[in-house]
């Protein structure tokens, strides 16, 4: 018996098929990506970003510019279960608010009135919007029934920072999100190309590349975003600064996608691919593609937050958005007079969420990078 | 026999990193220089030689993987000779059926991303585009029939290649270069990167499909012994050039090369009790890009003589099918692979 029959017969044993044989290198990813947990509770703050981002209207219980005029630089108010005597209330609420003039500084003052309690409601109706910009609505997940609810407080002008916090998760995560797609698409197609013709058209395109990035980018942000003419509407201007972001950011990742297609082009089985009488579109669209996709995955989700950093700077500089459109950055331009560091440091919440979702997309590419690399344990 | 593979004058240069001010190359480090030899049809010809000595550029430019920058490589096969050198890129693809490679590293040369059933039918898919006219059920039933043939099971070509270890992915990686039914296969030092219990299944299943389908295999290696267990004829390679070719038998135990001679002082031999006496090459390996002059080994040789600096020797018939490039082949008398160690009973004598 030769060497190979007792192969053969050893072989031959019935063995059991485990899972892992038979999954995808993308099935392999999500199970090591599961195990990760600080990446899942990313990915879970960010579907909560995007629940946001969809239906701000019905999350929030009032419209951004809606006044309340009882309650001008209002603190935040606590939901409560007990009531100051210590009996239990099921339903949760927020005790009522007396307002009374500083009979020196005449100022109008706000205090917790414990005697009122205004219970919490969950779908109530409230301002009507249209959801969508299509189907007039006027239910939001929650409310009050008499009385207000302002859980962040509110800005010198009475406007609700909950409400205009949730409506700002819309345009700030969407700049991030067309930024990097754009950035995406230019970065793959110039350093696809620069990686795969190589030669003296990579050498321009990468001393190009590292003339954009020894610019200090915050100068060349502000110098940019102030060429913008001061009497463009909200929405040129939001298009004009998601462009500028993407014109800067796309470096990153052709330098990426150049490196991959490199060592790629070099592994054994594209020379495989190639000694068999693959086509070079087939050689790119089955072997470099996919093996350096994931790659590209997980830099554009660490992509992310560096664009969404940079429109809340702008925006918080004065030069990126401006008032009416709501981003976090327009919110916390709002909060950076000492005025309302001392009398209203609740305007500085949205901050919070900035950080949130940077955190949150920096775990994710985290988890992202040790699940697409295959040597990770 | 006829010859299915003949080389000629075949040179691969490869630009040097350093460039003068244009962007030119400022020299180019020859791998393979000069080199001729040809291999019958259903034949193993053995290429050894030390690490960068030219051997996994001159079989992958045998198969054009990588562009020789002269001489001439003829495939001749029963519908008649194909000038593998002149062939257009299209042609090169459609020719690539009739000749395939198998690498060193299974880990590298299969895509983690296909499962095994994707890998093997590549070959295949990718001849489609190109006049073959093959169907689902012709693919599939071929994959079948080649995995089976190497030792995979049906059930095993849905998996990915992480499910496998090393002997089995070279197996796969084998069945690819299989699945074409190619006349010629180059294999790459195809054991190298397996366990050594693995070894010899690999070594038995390339026998054996050798002799079902008909093979030619130039097999690069630089393991003396495995040469030495599926090789008909061997050639020796230094700096680029075949020093000596000859069958493996003559090569190993009367060998008419100096650099052959401290070569076969390395066979290993299975014997506990056997000591080794390697004949050690004094210096270092010549720099490829700028050989020595004359014969090429001299610096390294101990038999050398002034002729040796000056003149460069060339291959020429020295025994029965046995060729050398060396001034002295037939003055000298070296030791074969069998005279370099003591024997066990020699040392009983004493």
């Amino acid at each position: 018996m030769s060497l190979i029959d007792t192969y053969r017969a050893y072989r031959a044993r019935p063995k059991a098929i485990r899972r892992t044989d038979l999954a995808s290198q993308w099935q392999l990813m999500w199970w090591r990506f599961r195990k990760h947990r600080m990446a899942m509770l990313g990915m879970i703050l960010l579907g909560l970003f995007g629940v946001c981002v969809l239906f701000p209207e019905p999350i929030s219980p009032y419209a951004p510019f809606e006044r309340n005029s009882k309650y001008v630089a209002g603190a935040p108010m606590m939901p409560h279960f007990f009531e100051a005597d210590g009996t239990f209330h099921p339903r949760p609420f927020v005790y009522g608010v007396k307002s009374e003039r500083d009979p020196v500084t005449l100022k109008l003052r706000h205090t917790r009135d414990e005697t009122k309690i205004w219970e919490i409601a969950f779908f109530v109706k409230g301002d009507p919007y249209h959801l969508f910009g299509l189907i007039p609505l006027d239910i939001h997940l929650f409310g009050t029934r008499e009385g207000f609810i302002h859980l962040f407080g509110t800005d010198f002008t009475g406007l609700d920072i909950f409400s205009r916090t949730i409506h700002a998760c819309r345009v700030s995560l969407s700049v991030g999100l067309v930024g990097v797609l754009v950035s995406f698409v230019l970065g793959a197609a110039i350093g696809g190309a620069a990686g795969y013709f190589g030669g003296q058209f990579d050498n321009i395109v990468m001393r190009i590349i590292e003339f954009i990035r020894s610019i200090p980018t915050l100068p060349l942000w502000l110098a940019l975003a102030a060429a913008l003419p001061r009497d463009w509407g909200p929405l040129p201007t939001y298009l004009a600064v998601t462009a500028i972001l993407a014109l800067l950011g796309w470096t990153w990742l052709a330098r990426t996608v150049r490196s991959k297609l490199l060592a790629t082009r070099h592994e054994d089985f594209v020379l495989a691919a190639k000694l068999s009488g693959c086509s070079d579109s087939r050689i790119i669209r089955r072997h470099l593609l996919p093996s350096f996709m994931s790659y590209l995955i997980v830099d554009t989700s660490i992509a992310f937050p560096e664009i969404l950093l940079a429109e809340t700077s702008l925006s918080f500089l004065g030069l990126g958005l401006r008032e009416p459109v709501e981003s976090w950055g327009v919110l916390l331009y709002a909060a950076q007079s000492i005025r309302s560091v001392d009398q209203a440091p609740w305007l500085m919440i949205p901050g919070l969420f900035v950080i949130v979702a940077v955190l949150a997309f920096n775990f994710l590419g985290d988890g992202l990078r040790d699940a697409a690399d295959p040597y990770s344990k | 026999m006829s010859d299915l593979l003949t080389v000629s004058n075949l040179s691969v240069r490869y630009p040097s990193r350093e460039k003068t001010g244009w962007g030119k190359p400022k020299s180019y480090v020859s791998a393979v220089d000069d080199v001729s030899f040809s291999i019958a049809r259903g034949e193993t010809l053995g290429l050894v030689g030390e690490s960068g000595s030219g051997k996994t550029t001159l079989g992958l430019s045998v198969l054009r993987g990588v562009e020789p920058s002269a001489g001439r490589i003829q495939l001749t096969l029963p519908r008649g000779t194909l000038d593998v050198t002149a062939l257009s890129s299209k042609e090169l693809r459609r020719a690539r059926r009739h000749f395939q490679m198998i690498f060193q590293d299974p880990y590298a040369s299969l895509n983690p991303r296909m499962t095994v059933r994707d890998i093997i039918s590549e070959p295949l898919i990718a001849q489609r585009g190109l006049g073959e006219s093959l169907d689902r059920a012709m693919i599939n039933a071929r994959v079948v029939d080649i995995a089976q043939r190497c030792g995979l099971s049906r059930d095993q070509l849905r998996r990915f290649p992480h499910a496998f270890s090393g002997g089995q992915r070279q197996r796969i990686a084998i069945a690819r270069a299989l699945v074409l039914n190619p006349d010629l296969v180059v294999c790459d030092e195809p054991i190298s990167a397996l366990d050594v219990s693995i070894q010899a299944q690999i070594l038995n299943l390339l026998a054996e499909l050798q002799e079902s389908l008909g093979l030619t295999y130039l097999f690069i290696a630089h393991d003396l012994a495995a040469v030495a267990y599926v090789c008909d004829r061997v050639a020796v390679m230094y700096l680029g050039q075949i020093v000596e070719l000859g069958p493996t038998r003559s090569v190993y135990f009367t060998p008419k090369h100096p650099y052959t001679e401290a070569l076969m002082s390395a066979v290993p031999e299975p014997d506990p009790d056997a000591t080794l006496r390697p004949i050690l090459l004094q210096g270092e390996r010549p720099d490829p890009s700028n050989p020595p002059s004359g014969c090429r080994f001299h610096t390294r040789c101990r038999y050398a003589t002034e002729l040796c600096a000056t003149a460069a020797p060339t291959l020429r018939e020295v025994a029965n099918g046995q060729f050398a490039a060396c001034h002295y082949a037939t003055e000298l008398t070296l030791q074969g692979a069998q005279d370099l160690r003591e024997r066990k009973d020699e040392r009983v004598a004493v």
